[in-house]
């Protein structure tokens, strides 16, 4: 019997406007333990809002949402948040608290006692790769952004969730940050176990991160599976996604053969 | 070096703790108040379009309203509330003063702190505030741990602003009995006493600044989360109040408070009434600048223990009434109606300040007018120039009636530039005050009226109720009484306006005294 899903949607609707603007149409979706789920999508595809939905950052107007098994309906919204990490577009961090602060809000929020959670912070700047010595008292204007987003994972880690989502966490850096970053998480997420949601709009990343990929286009689901099944999906839609990484490989394999270098 | 040598400088710098210690207590407390008002009515409207925009359309009436009439305006709605108040709790509250000053003070001091502090936390990046929900803030740790902090600056602009306006505009409380830095101010301008205008200005200013760069230190100490720039400006804050409350703690709550209008007869008769308590032993402090529509009431609620009014004013504009009556007459029925409201009238200091229309002598021979019936023919191609209130006097009217009177122009002046201009023949005839030294200085004649259309005049002294038996305050102020002719407060009232070190109105009440003390050696020895 396979386990239960960690996180599941089923038939959830959200529009914007009065209804004008159907932003999540009907989508079911369903994501097990220790899984890692990227959804891909263009802007106004719905996958920031679904992503939204989840931790009750917004309310869904039809369908339900279950988080470990319970109705986030049922939830308290705010306790809610605080079980689930939550990456932010280029950070979201606080400009006004200090990369330690920022790390230890929500273990603040929850009332750990100062030295547990200063400990936190210097347990998990190592996680992230950033000198304790060197940036726990910086401001968040005194980083880069690959810097920025590294406290904005630890941030997320930092009340030790089983689920973190993450609103495009790359989308804004450069290639080989970008590419580092991605790296670094995915051995985390294999590391402590996690079970994540990653929005992006770059399938490249998606195929390269995920274990499983799930596609939007105007509120709907189009398609989901591993990278193998989303290729035999049939759905043009799809197709001209996979086409972009597909002819990038090509080219490379080409441009840069494997042995040619050495 | 001779600019400071002025004896006047001295005596400003007499006053400063009084003056200051009271413009501080009141700008402190208009601000604290406001800011309680303002600051969480911001914070809830911030959300709500309709709440914000009344609210701030509200706040920007307010601040188009004239900070003096403001401040006028809030004594008659005290008076009234606090008479409701009395008649339904049997609980007073004084309308006069420092209460008038603080609510009106903190009305203005709302739109900065309001439009601001709206302003700084709708500009916090949406971002943010997500970020602040995502990590599991409640609405209410995410306004005070993330949305106040990042719009404190803005804020903070704001309520710099507001309390620069405030200390600016606490000036203007004088005339509704809030002593302030604008005692200086309006004193000087009555008196022609520059230096006492300058002092008070500066001072104002200076306070004004240093409060302003107080909280500045403390916003930058907010910011860059410098405990000791916090605790600097907020130490510097507290010892300014603490300063200036210190002295005024010193006084003695039992002394006899003397009033006085806002012109120097009033300055120089109250220093006079003053001196004279001091004299006998009595503790008195004076009350100056006070608004002639605020001074009565003041007295009827015992806010002032004494004060020299005019029959006449008091008949048309305390009493409203338009008729005319004899000088005996009217005493005696103004006495009448001043016992019902237990007001005594101690008596009268012997001469007139009446309305008059005044002109150049030389121009009066040449025209051959003696009387304002022989100016009424020339009146047509005249221009006439009379302070604020005078054309909607209830003796104007009576004079236009009598006499037929029409001028070519009419025009409103500050009563000490009106001598000079009539002097100088830029307008033709004056309404002028008869117990004013500058007829005399500037060789002007004060026309008759036969048919007494303007009512009298005689300089009365009004005692409060609530020293309605006070034996020792007669007794003080009974060697006043009928003993000041029009010569001599004509030649006092010129003295004051000298603009010298001799003008002071301490220093014109002694000679007064000195005066009155000679003639009534005279008496005694006749």
């Amino acid at each position: 019997m396979p386990t239960p899903p960690l996180i599941a949607f089923a038939h959830v609707g959200k529009s914007f406007d009065g209804g004008r603007v159907r932003a999540v149409d009907d989508v079911s979706l369903e994501v097990a333990e220790g899984e890692f789920l990227a959804v891909v999508g263009g802007s106004g595809s719905g996958k920031t809002t679904l992503l939204r939905l989840a931790n009750r950052l917004i309310e869904a107007d039809s369908g339900s949402i279950r988080i470990e098994g319970e109705d986030v309906r049922a939830a308290d919204p705010v306790a809610l948040r605080r079980r689930i990490g939550y990456v932010f577009q280029s950070g979201g961090l606080f400009p006004h608290f200090s990369v330690a602060d920022n790390i230890g809000i929500t273990p603040k929020l929850l009332g750990w006692p100062a030295a547990e959670i200063s400990a936190r912070v210097d347990e998990l700047l190592d996680l992230v790769r950033l000198d304790r010595n060197l940036y726990r008292d910086r401001f968040p204007h005194e980083l880069s952004g690959g810097q920025r987003q590294r406290v904005g994972v630890a941030r997320a880690l930092a009340a030790r969730p089983r689920i973190v989502l993450m609103d495009e966490p790359f989308g804004a850096l450069d290639p080989l940050t970008r590419d580092a970053l991605g790296d670094d998480f995915r051995a985390l997420h294999e590391k402590l176990g996690l079970t994540t949601v990653m929005i992006t709009h770059d399938m490249t990343e998606a195929i390269l991160l995920a274990d499983r990929v799930a596609v939007m286009r105007a509120g709907r689901l189009l398609a989901e599976g591993t990278p193998i099944d989303l290729a035999n999906s049939g759905d043009p839609y799809v197709g001209e996604l996979l086409r972009t990484p597909r002819r990038q490989a090509e080219r490379l394999q080409v441009l840069l053969p494997r042995d040619g270098a050495a | 070096m001779s600019l400071f040598a002025d004896p006047r400088w001295s005596e400003a710098f007499a006053h400063l703790p009084d003056y200051l210690g009271n413009h501080v207590r009141v700008s402190v407390a208009a601000l604290a108040l406001g800011l309680l008002v303002s600051l969480p009515l911001a914070i809830l409207s911030r959300n709500h379009p309709l709440m914000r925009g009344v609210l701030l359309g509200l706040a920007s009436i307010v601040q188009t309203v004239p900070g003096l009439a403001l401040l006028a305006l809030f004594y008659p709605l005290l008076l009234a509330l606090a008479a409701l108040s009395l008649a339904w709790f049997g609980f007073e509250f004084s309308a006069f003063g420092f209460l008038p000053a603080v609510l009106a003070l903190a009305l203005y001091s709302m739109l900065p702190v309001l439009r601001n502090t709206i302003t700084g936390l709708r500009g916090v990046d949406p971002a943010i505030l997500e970020a602040a929900q995502g990590v599991g803030m409640t609405q209410r740790q995410s306004l005070f741990m993330v949305e106040l902090p990042l719009a404190l600056p803005v804020m903070m602009a704001g309520i710099r602003t507001a309390a620069v306006w405030v200390i600016g505009t606490a000036t203007l409380s004088t005339p509704i009995g809030q002593t302030s830095l604008g005692n200086y101010i309006f004193a000087g301008l009555q008196t022609q006493n520059w230096v006492f205008v300058l002092f008070g200005c500066i001072s104002a200013a200076v306070l004004a600044l240093a409060v302003d760069q107080l909280l500045a230190l403390i916003e930058t100490g907010i910011r860059n989360r410098s405990r000791l720039r916090t605790a600097l400006g907020g130490v510097g804050i507290g010892a300014l109040v603490a300063a200036t409350l210190v002295p005024s703690m010193a006084r003695s709550p039992t002394s006899y408070i003397v009033g006085a209008k806002t012109f120097a007869e009033q300055y120089v008769l109250s220093a006079l009434i003053a001196q004279r308590l001091r004299a006998a032993g009595l503790s008195a402090t004076s009350r100056e600048g006070l608004g002639s529509n605020v001074i009565f009431d003041a007295l009827a609620s015992g806010d002032i223990d004494i004060y020299v009014d005019y029959s006449g004013t008091l008949w048309a504009n305390q009493f409203h009434h338009s008729d005319i009556k004899p000088r005996e007459q009217l005493l005696g029925e103004l006495k009448a109606i001043l016992v019902q409201q237990n007001i005594t009238l101690l008596g009268e200091l012997g001469f007139e300040n009446a309305y008059a229309l005044v002109m150049p002598r030389k121009r009066a021979e040449q025209l051959g007018i003696h009387s304002i019936a022989d100016l009424a023919s020339h009146a047509p191609v005249m221009s006439m120039a009379a302070d604020y209130e005078f054309f909607s006097r209830p003796e104007w009217a009576g004079l236009q009636k009598a006499y037929g009177l029409t001028f070519r122009a009419q025009r409103q002046m500050q009563p000490d530039f009106m001598y000079a201009a009539v002097a100088a023949g830029e307008v033709d005839v004056i309404a002028g005050y008869t117990s004013d030294g500058l007829i005399a200085k500037y060789d002007l004649v004060v026309l008759d009226d036969p048919k007494h259309a303007i009512p009298p005049y005689d300089a009365i002294v009004l005692i409060a109720p609530k020293r309605a038996g006070d034996q020792a305050l007669r007794a003080a102020l009974q060697p006043l009484l009928g003993k000041i002719d029009i010569g001599t407060m004509r030649e006092a009232n010129l003295r004051a306006a000298g603009g010298d070190g001799g003008s002071s109105s301490d220093a014109v009440a002694r000679w007064l005294w000195e005066k009155i003390g000679k003639s009534q050696g005279h008496g005694i020895s006749n």
